[in-house]
């Protein structure tokens, strides 16, 4: 099993995310992790997906994938070749004892303080799946009472876009 | 229950729409009345109808081709433009409910299957003024899909369903699965509840397109009448270009109440939909060296070759090239049954000489085929020696199941064209193998292992020589339609199909009840020709309610009930892998008594239901017959009847089994041509 990195580009319509889940749940594929947003063109979303998963059932995931009307393009990122990011969230327990650690550990890993309460602070955390799993290793003995993440959103290298031709217009019409 | 049984549809489709409003809410005709008095003035546009395009009879699009893209008329009835009505040039004001209407005519639409209720209302009002469009009022929406289906199977064309939101939609669902496993381009319409009461759990609401995306090649749900037209152009796109297949569309009914403006053509909006129908060449010519060099070759063709009409080709490619050929039960009659170069059906009841065939082979060419589990057996023992050559319009098919060596993706009959004149260059070459011993081998298992059963003891009808009978009397002309099971197996086996569209069943999604309605839609599809339904029992019971559809609508079908009294298919897997022991396939209780300590009810011998006294309630010739002396001439005077349906009621013997059989999970090579007994495959081949 290894870990592929999709990126879907999809018609900006309601309803799409459902298609896509739904193809992996009913073709009996976990999805690790997964994110959505806006793209710069306003008519495309991108999708980013996790897989774990061998090559051949993910390259017939990928077809079947592509057979969804609403998907415009689908790329299977290489993690050497690309940018990848998750954003995390933690409130982690900080009392006038133990603060001063913890911010030196924050420090370290470059994240940020944004939210202090009496005996809490909240971080945020950006990076990759690696160096959120160091942080939330350190951070743990300290008391994390609760954590959020995104899905991984990721992007390649270098000078080319994915979406350079996404949008093919149609040759016929009715 | 009651109410809601009775409310369900809204108003009867017999009744006309001034009379409706004891059905829909108040509301709901508030809100129609306007927009509907607006749209059929006495003096308002001339129907759409009377554009030259839309003339009836006018053959409609086929599958992949462009007869649906060709330019259309830019307005209704551009002859006498409506002066109020034109609110711009080449538009026309027109309700949603019209615009659907018009779309249908405009891509070629000429009959629609389907039920009115309460949301799909406002659709079944213009179509009332249609000209072009016949809509055929069946008996249950699954009557409706099934039908879609057998028009569309019989004809190439798209087939067209209608039904109202919540319950009637649902009942779609089955029938649009059914298309989705046979790949049958095939456009539902439903009507939904408005776009406020979306959402809601509102009254007969169903979110339709979300429960049929597992099942439809695409679907969508439109709420802006000005998007009704264009979807409409898209949907019937879709479902008939790359692998054809169900296509929904949900439209709110306040977006068919909404006025809008009607034009066409209308541009798509399908960024993301490019099926590739053009073969790369390099992976022909790659085909056509490993048929230069194999010795044991076979083409192993499925559905996909008669959806391309590729029949011609492929009978060019095999005459060329001498290699055998095996049609799936999906292309029964993509090949002649009786050209020597044909080894019969593959699979779980196929030949010997065709499973055979596949299991020797060194070198598979699969043409428009998928590689089904009903034909591989034990997936990791099939076609051991063999290169698979794979071609399909869907790339998700290729290597799905079986690795393809050679993948082409494309439209089989460019594919085949291709390879066709690629073998040629090779023979060209001096490259043509020498296939002699391959066909003897093959010539002696179709020698040795014929197709065949035997006679009951006791004198009661075989199923087997009923469907013989037919397929001999009625000739490869007529069109069959089976259901599911036993007869459908022996309908494949026994009647010798000569022509692509003749043969039609379910066969992926296996729909029990699936021949009456579907023989109603190949009938309408095609008048002319002679049509029977090849049913079983258990499968009559679950759709004859469209003979009443049939007789009234004039569609005269005929239906061989093959009558066993039980679930036959059932029964036989019980008898060969149960012990015996019949848990519930008894659809008569004639044989095993299953309440032994109750008191015996006399119903044995009775017929419940009497299939004979069914046929006449529904307006059909009734026939009954039990001899086998009687076979042809019952068979001859259901042929004579063509002014109504006819049911004829074979009752045949009880423990007919459908032989050769390669058991579920086991391997191809363990096929058993009759109960206990394995081909000798002469260990010869290599």
């Amino acid at each position: 099993m290894t870990r592929h990195t999709l990126s879907v580009l999809v018609e900006n319509k309601p309803g799409v995310l459902v298609r896509i889940a739904g193809l992996f749940a009913r073709r009996n594929f976990n999805i690790d992790s997964l994110a959505v947003g806006p793209t710069e063109h306003e008519e495309i979303s991108r999708i980013t997906m996790v897989v774990n998963c061998e090559e051949h059932p993910l390259e017939q995931v990928t077809k079947q994938l592509n057979k969804l009307i609403n998907v415009l393009k689908i790329v299977e990122l290489e993690p050497g070749a690309t940018v990848q990011r998750e954003l995390m969230l933690i409130k982690v327990r900080a009392d006038a004892e133990s603060r001063s650690r913890v911010l030196e550990t924050v420090g370290l890993f470059r994240a940020k303080v944004v939210d202090v309460a009496l005996d809490v602070i909240t971080v945020e955390a950006t990076g990759n799946r690696e160096k959120l799993d160091a942080l939330i290793k350190v951070l743990e003995p300290f008391g994390i009472k609760e954590l959020v993440q995104s899905g991984m959103v990721a992007i390649g290298r270098g000078g080319r876009s994915i979406t350079d031709r996404a949008l093919r217009p149609v040759e016929r019409s009715a | 229950m009651t109410e809601q049984m009775t409310g369900r549809k809204g108003p009867s489709g017999s009744e006309r729409p001034e009379r409706a409003a004891t059905g829909p809410s108040p509301r709901d005709l508030a809100a129609r009345s306007p927009h509907h008095q607006a749209a059929r003035p006495a003096d308002g546009p001339p129907h759409p109808a009377e554009a030259p395009l839309s003339a009836p009879g006018q053959p409609a699009p086929a599958p992949a081709g462009p007869a649906h893209a060709a330019p259309a008329p830019a307005v209704p009835g551009p002859a006498e433009p409506p002066r109020a009505q034109v609110t711009s040039p080449g538009k026309v004001r027109a309700t949603g409910a019209q615009a659907l209407v018009y779309a249908l005519e405009r891509v070629g639409a000429d009959v629609v299957f389907g039920i009115p209720g309460g949301a799909v209302l406002p659709a079944y009002d213009p179509l009332l003024d249609s000209k072009a469009i016949r809509h055929i009022l069946v008996r249950h929406e699954q009557g409706a899909g099934h039908a879609a289906t057998g028009y569309a199977q019989a004809t190439g064309r798209i087939g067209v369903c209608m039904a109202t939101s919540g319950p009637g939609a649902t009942n779609l669902v089955t029938p649009i699965a059914d298309a989705y496993m046979d790949s049958v381009p095939l456009v539902a319409i439903t009507g939904q509840v408005p776009t406020n009461l979306i959402g809601t759990d509102g009254f007969q609401e169903a979110d339709i397109s979300g429960i049929t995306i597992p099942i439809t090649k695409h679907n969508f749900l439109v709420t802006r009448p000005e998007d009704i037209a264009r979807t409409i152009g898209e949907a019937f796109h879709v479902a008939s270009t790359g692998r054809p297949g169900p296509v929904l569309v949900d439209i709110a009914k306040d977006a068919m109440q909404a006025t809008t403006e009607f034009s066409w053509p209308v541009p798509f909006d399908l960024p993301g939909y490019h099926p590739v129908t053009r073969p790369h060449a390099r992976q022909v010519r790659e085909a056509a060296r490993l048929i230069s060099e194999s010795r044991r070759p076979v083409l192993y063709v499925g559905g996909g070759v008669i959806k391309a009409r590729a029949a011609a080709q492929l009978r060019e490619l095999a005459e060329l090239t001498g290699i055998p050929v095996i049609t799936t039960l999906m292309a029964r009659g993509a090949f002649p049954d009786r050209h020597p170069l044909h080894m019969g059906m593959p699979g779980m009841h196929g030949t010997v000489a065709a499973v055979g065939a596949l299991q020797k082979a060194d070198l598979i060419v699969a043409l428009g085929t998928r590689f089904d589990d009903r034909v591989t057996g034990k997936l990791d023992t099939f076609a051991p020696g063999a290169l698979i050559v794979h071609a399909d319009i869907d790339p998700a098919e290729i290597s799905k199941n079986r690795r393809a060596d050679v993948p082409i993706v494309g439209d089989c009959r460019e594919v085949i064209a291709d390879l066709v004149a690629a073998v040629r260059a090779e023979h060209e070459q001096g490259r043509r193998p020498d296939l002699t011993a391959w066909l003897a081998q093959l010539g002696s298992w179709r020698e040795t292992y014929p197709l065949g059963y035997g006679q009951p003891d006791d004198g009661t009808l075989a199923p087997q020589y009923v469907i013989q009978r037919i397929g001999q009397i009625a000739g490869p002309e007529a069109v069959y339609v089976a259901g599911v099971g036993q007869h459908q197996m022996w309908a494949a086996q026994f009647i010798d199909y000569e022509n692509p569209g003749t043969w039609i069943n379910s066969g992926g999604l296996g729909t029990m009840g699936f021949a009456v309605p579907a023989a109603m839609g190949a009938k309408v599809g095609r008048p002319d020709a002679t049509v029977w339904a090849i049913d079983g029992d258990g499968c009559f019971q679950m759709t004859n309610q469209e003979l009443a559809t049939c007789a009234l609508e004039g569609i005269p079908v005929k239906v061989a009930v093959i009558n066993n009294g039980s679930l036959g298919m059932v029964r036989q897997w019980q008898t060969l892998f149960y012990n015996e022991r019949y848990s519930n396939t008894d659809l008569h209780p004639s044989g095993t008594d299953p309440h032994p300590a109750e008191e015996p009810r006399k119903l044995a011998g009775t017929r419940i239901p009497d299939f004979v006294k069914l046929a006449e309630a529904y307006g059909c010739e009734g026939i009954r017959c039990e001899e086998t002396a009687d076979v042809d001439r019952v068979i001859e005077r259901a042929m004579a009847v063509e002014d109504r349906p006819v049911v004829v009621d074979f009752i045949v013997h009880r423990d007919a089994m459908v032989w050769p059989m390669v058991a579920a999970g086991t391997s191809n090579d363990d096929i058993k041509f009759a109960r206990g007994m394995a081909p000798d495959w002469g260990g010869s081949t290599e």
